[in-house]
């Protein structure tokens, strides 16, 4: 079980917790990770990433085990903690405007 | 009886106010979507509790969403609430995607002009404007940021690009206003269903007779100082533009600099300017029964936003233009800084005509005789951006 932290609006948004639990099915990575959360949540597409490119949107950032991974390739393994469950993967909005 | 409902678009949320016919009495109702940019909302003729709506943010990007209980519930088209996984056939998390497609041109996507002049590709940022067809609920056209025009015939849905406006040919002379590059303006001609108006900053307004499929410029006598070819083909900032429905081929355009009118569908234009403090603004319409009567609301300049001496005065004409009185009886006429942007006035059908608008302090006003008298509906909203009315049986 995966569990990752939404952003407040997406939160509203997906009509979901402060918390998502997913399901994944080989390595957990972030393409893994986004593809079955927009599988699960399909109103987030091109939310977190580009409908098209799938590229991550430019003012959000993606944290695991307090380490930034957001320019890591999309499908590098995360850490362990992320895959077992132990620690969630965070999905952060940029501290910025009004 | 009748009732007035009027949709209000703001930096930080969306805002249904409703009223009996008297119009004296308003109910707020929001902030629907808090937090977000809501850049438009608007409600199908067709189908009157049906409302679409344009919800933006920098950081997640575009959401189309629609009501079909009149506002009182939202959901993506095509996303249900608590319908949480996407099976095969009907697609789901695509009302939100807005992808340019020249493919339907034969040409390849083309570029624009950027700032510095020189060639940018087109971005697609946001909806400015979502247009419901008046006879059928399920299709809307949206103008979008970086300009394109969009259409969905299945109620928002899925979207395609009308992608003949793009591949006419001017694209690489269209450039960004200072609020980007923005179609802002859709028409649909009433009595035509071939014939669509859009108007877009900085580039012009433009014309299909054949329901989009090509496109031509409509900007000749236009004239703009601030560009290089003051009388060019397109390049001009034309902030917005109006039509009676009863008159469909009389156009009301406020330009950057410029109140101009066109009585042959846009092919020219005349200045209408006339004793207008300054001819500067971003609003204007028309009234709903008196095709000769519209309004603006003068801006002092390109650089200073608020209205001249700190008096936020509506100016009507009942002549089509030229002769203008200003309309000051219920609206500040001291230290008023704001302004009213583009897409922020609108009118009911009523009789006496209501005319509502919005500014960037958070006030909209109404006035339900025609503009002699206005009232705040409401006084501290967030920077209000866009104003729609819709008149209920």
């Amino acid at each position: 079980m995966i569990r990752v932290v939404l952003p407040g609006h997406l939160r509203t948004l997906a009509r979901a917790g402060s918390e998502v639990q997913l399901d994944i099915v080989g390595p957990v990575t972030q393409r893994s990770v986004l593809d079955a959360l927009e599988a699960q949540y399909p109103m987030l597409r091109g939310t977190i990433r580009d409908h098209v490119t799938h590229e991550r949107r430019p003012f959000l950032r993606f944290f695991a085990c307090s380490e930034d991974y957001s320019l890591e390739p999309p499908d590098a393994p995360l850490p362990d903690a992320i895959a077992s469950g132990k620690e969630p993967l965070l999905i952060i909005g940029a501290i910025a405007g009004g | 009886m009748s009732q007035v409902r009027v949709l209000v678009g703001t930096r930080k949320g969306a805002f249904i106010l409703t009223s009996d016919g008297k119009r004296q009495n308003w109910n707020v109702s929001g902030p629907h979507f808090a937090g977000w940019e809501m850049y438009h909302l608007k409600g199908s003729p067709a189908n009157p509790n049906r409302i679409f709506a344009s919800q933006c943010s920098g950081w997640f990007g575009q959401i189309i969403q629609r009501s079909d209980d009149g506002g009182k519930t939202w959901t993506q088209p095509g996303t249900p609430p608590g319908e949480q996984t996407a099976p095969g056939g009907q697609p789901k998390g695509e009302s939100n995607k807005f992808v340019y497609d020249t493919s339907a041109t034969g040409k390849p996507l083309t570029t624009h002009m950027w700032y510095d002049g020189t060639q940018h590709p087109w971005e697609f940022k946001r909806v400015w404007h979502l247009e419901p067809s008046p006879t059928d609920p399920d299709t809307v056209y949206a103008g979008v940021e970086d300009a394109g025009l969009f259409r969905s015939t299945d109620g928002g849905q899925n979207w395609q690009e009308l992608a003949g406006l793009r591949g006419h040919g001017t694209g690489p002379r269209w450039q960004p206003g200072a609020g980007g590059m923005c179609l802002h303006t859709i028409i649909l001609d009433p009595k035509d269903p071939g014939r669509i108006y859009i108007a877009i900053s900085a580039a012009g307004a433009f014309r299909t007779d054949d329901g989009g499929k090509t496109w031509r410029p409509i900007n000749k006598g236009l004239h703009s100082q601030y560009i290089p070819d003051p009388n060019a083909e397109v390049g001009h900032c034309v902030h917005h533009v109006a039509m009676n429905p009863s008159r469909p081929g009389v156009l009301f355009m406020q330009k950057h600099w410029d109140v101009m009118r066109s009585d042959n569908a846009g092919d020219s234009w005349n200045e209408v300017s006339g004793n207008l403090p300054t001819d500067f603004g971003f609003v204007i319409d028309v009234h709903a029964h008196e095709p000769e009567t519209i309004y603006v609301v003068p801006i002092k300049s390109d650089g200073e936003h608020f209205p001249l001496e700190g008096k936020l005065r509506v100016y009507r004409s009942k002549t089509g233009g030229n002769e203008w009185e200003a309309l000051t009886k219920g609206l500040p006429q001291s230290n008023c800084y704001v302004n009213v942007l583009r897409d922020a006035m609108a009118v009911d059908t009523l009789d006496k005509c209501g005319v509502y608008f919005g500014t960037t302090g958070g006030q909209v006003y109404a006035s339900a005789d025609a503009g002699d008298n206005w009232n705040p509906i409401v006084s501290h909203l967030p920077a209000v951006l866009s104003v729609e009315v819709q008149t209920l049986a």
